[in-house]
């Protein structure tokens, strides 16, 4: 059933298709940048919600990033569609793998299991001469349908993929969210030992709760391998995953919106901050995280909530 | 629903757990007919949560074998004995603390409607009309109605108690077992609690066994008493026959406790 939610969402979702022609090239391979990343905050958001914290999600981010690369490179599929997709499932295919061991962690031993897998990734990628070792590899340009495309038309079609794979990620996480399984996060999180005896599986749950996180994650990586058109093991560096967990606590798991809002101002501030300031990016990020941790500690996307609250009272 | 059926809805045959060398339980063997209210009385130690977490298939009996609507579920997993019918509270109440009570309530009631499978816990809504319908309505089963929107972690003792004893009930088992549902209960306040707990059950035709320290509310609540001992079930009977055992005043209720000072008529 639609909810104001929804419309809100739709209608964004209209305006920021309807804006990609006239947008300067440089604001678009931005936003294309940070919609693709804001998948993997989404993911983050579904575990965060049971009080999981992953410090590993470039593990999935890369996966994506890597299978779309060595796809269009080794067998000459180059769908953007069907690359992203593809992605996508590579990376739900390990988090199925590695979440029957995840699952079975909380807290920090969570969070540590996971940086550590991600670390093996980037590992073995560094160590790769064929891969393209530290360097990485371009990814081949991708087509979209059967037609080529390229320069400014690729990023327009990218831009909108992103846009679209984003719309149907933030209706289905929603959903996610109102069902049983869904909405079992915050009891998770406060007692596992009702929710066993109410007659459900917590490993079980928290299992899939992995793979869905892996799959954004993927599919993120996925994106933002096409639209770079470059992948190299950084994507899955520990410094990656550290950045979608700042966006998170930016973008507060409160809502599935937060994922965007947090991840389109972390880019946006972290590329006027570049601007600005080349040397001291880094010190203005962080002065703007604790800004919202002390003011906003719900994060971005619980101002929404304050004004349409502010709105009903008058 | 299952009114016509004669047999116990519970049989417990020569029921025995060890740890190592130590003697948890044994050679227990009873048989608890439907809707009956059973109070489990012993000093601590003497088995009666050892009995509980086998019948809730939280411990595998080492020896012996149970039986719940002539189905056997001895060694089962706990999680497919509470989706048979069997649930129980806890002596420390187990809540969602940032939870409402509504919320608690209605996860609750959710998950106990969901379809099985991992395809039935995505399609089934937490706040499907059904859900809400039966948490609203174990709200008012259990008169907690003015704190429904309270967070969980901010009741007091006695509301969290009939919570959790509620959140065992909208999964409509057919037996339910409480641990201990007045531990950390002022005295003035146990009796007004018991009451509340045990018509709700008696309206809802559940069968119950509950552990119970204070003497005064087994004779009052119970149907029928069992009292646990080194492991083994040393009386079974009324309240008057098992309170009035010399066994069980020696080693769990005390000789001072005498049936007309617990203020039982001789019904």
């Amino acid at each position: 059933m639609p909810t104001r939610a929804h419309l809100i969402g739709g209608l964004m979702f209209l305006v920021a298709a309807a804006a990609a022609p006239v947008l300067p090239d440089w604001i678009a391979s931005l936003v294309t940048i940070a919609l693709a990343n804001a998948l993997v905050v989404l993911g983050l958001i579904v575990l965060w919600r049971a009080g999981l914290v992953s410090f590993g999600q470039a593990l999935y981010y890369c996966i994506g990033a890597y299978t779309v690369a060595l796809l269009a490179r080794w067998t000459g599929f180059t769908d953007a569609v069907g690359l992203v997709l593809l992605g996508g499932i590579g990376a739900g295919i390990v988090a199925a793998l590695v979440g029957a061991l995840l699952a079975r962690y909380r807290e920090i031993f969570f969070a540590m299991l996971s940086l550590a897998l991600s670390m093996i990734l980037y590992g073995v990628l560094v160590k790769t001469e064929s891969l393209g070792s530290t360097d990485g590899f371009t990814v081949a340009t991708p087509t979209f349908f059967g037609y080529p495309l390229h320069g400014q038309t690729l990023g327009l079609f990218l831009y909108w993929l992103t846009l679209v794979v984003d719309a149907i990620a933030a209706v289905l996480v929603s959903a996610y969210f109102r069902c049983v399984v869904g909405a079992l996060a915050a009891p998770i999180r406060d007692n596992e030992i009702r929710v066993e005896f109410l007659g459900v599986s917590v490993s079980g749950i928290i299992h899939a709760k992995v793979v869905i996180a892996g799959v954004l994650g993927g599919l993120g990586g996925a994106l933002a391998a096409l639209s770079i058109g470059h992948v190299d093991p950084n994507m899955a560096y520990w410094t990656t995953s550290g950045s979608f967990v700042f966006v998170t606590i930016l973008a507060g798991a409160g809502s599935v919106a937060a994922a965007f809002i947090g991840s389109l101002v972390f880019e946006a501030v972290r590329s006027i901050a570049f601007d600005v300031m080349p040397s001291l990016w880094q010190m203005t990020l962080g002065s703007v995280l604790l800004l919202t941790i002390l003011f906003l500690p719900e994060g971005l996307g619980s101002l929404a909530g304050r004004l349409h609250l502010r709105s009903g009272q008058k | 629903m299952m009114a016509s059926r004669n047999g116990p809805i519970l049989s417990v045959q020569n029921l025995e757990k060890t740890f190592g060398s130590l003697v948890a339980a044994r050679d227990i063997t009873i048989s608890v007919p439907a809707e009956q209210t059973i109070g489990v009385i012993g000093a601590n130690g003497a088995g009666k949560t050892t009995f509980i977490n086998m019948i809730t298939g939280h411990l595998t009996p080492t020896r012996g074998s149970i039986f719940f609507e002539d189905r056997e579920i001895t060694g089962k997993p706990s999680r497919e004995i509470t989706r048979l019918g069997i649930s129980r509270s806890f002596q420390v109440a187990q809540v969602f603390p940032t939870l409402n009570v509504f919320d608690n309530m209605c996860i609750a009631a959710a998950i106990a409607r969901r379809k099985r499978g991992l395809i039935g816990g995505i399609t089934t809504p937490v706040h499907s009309s059904a859900a809400v319908a039966e948490a609203e309505a174990a709200i008012d089963l259990f008169q907690i109605r003015r704190y429904r929107d309270t967070p969980a972690s901010t009741l007091p003792q006695g509301v969290r108690k009939l919570l959790d004893i509620g959140m065992a009930v909208v999964g409509s088992p057919r037996l339910l077992l409480l641990d201990e549902p007045t531990s950390g209960i002022s005295i003035e306040e146990k009796f007004d609690l018991m009451s509340v707990v045990m018509s709700a059950l008696k309206s809802r035709k559940i069968t119950v066994l509950f552990v119970e320290h204070d003497m005064e509310i087994v004779a009052r609540f119970a149907d029928r008493v069992l009292a646990f001992y080194d492991g083994t079930v040393i009386a079974d009977g009324t309240p008057h026959d098992t309170l009035d055992n010399p066994r069980v005043q020696e080693f769990i209720s005390g000789v001072r406790l005498k049936p007309t000072a617990a203020g039982m008529g001789h019904a």
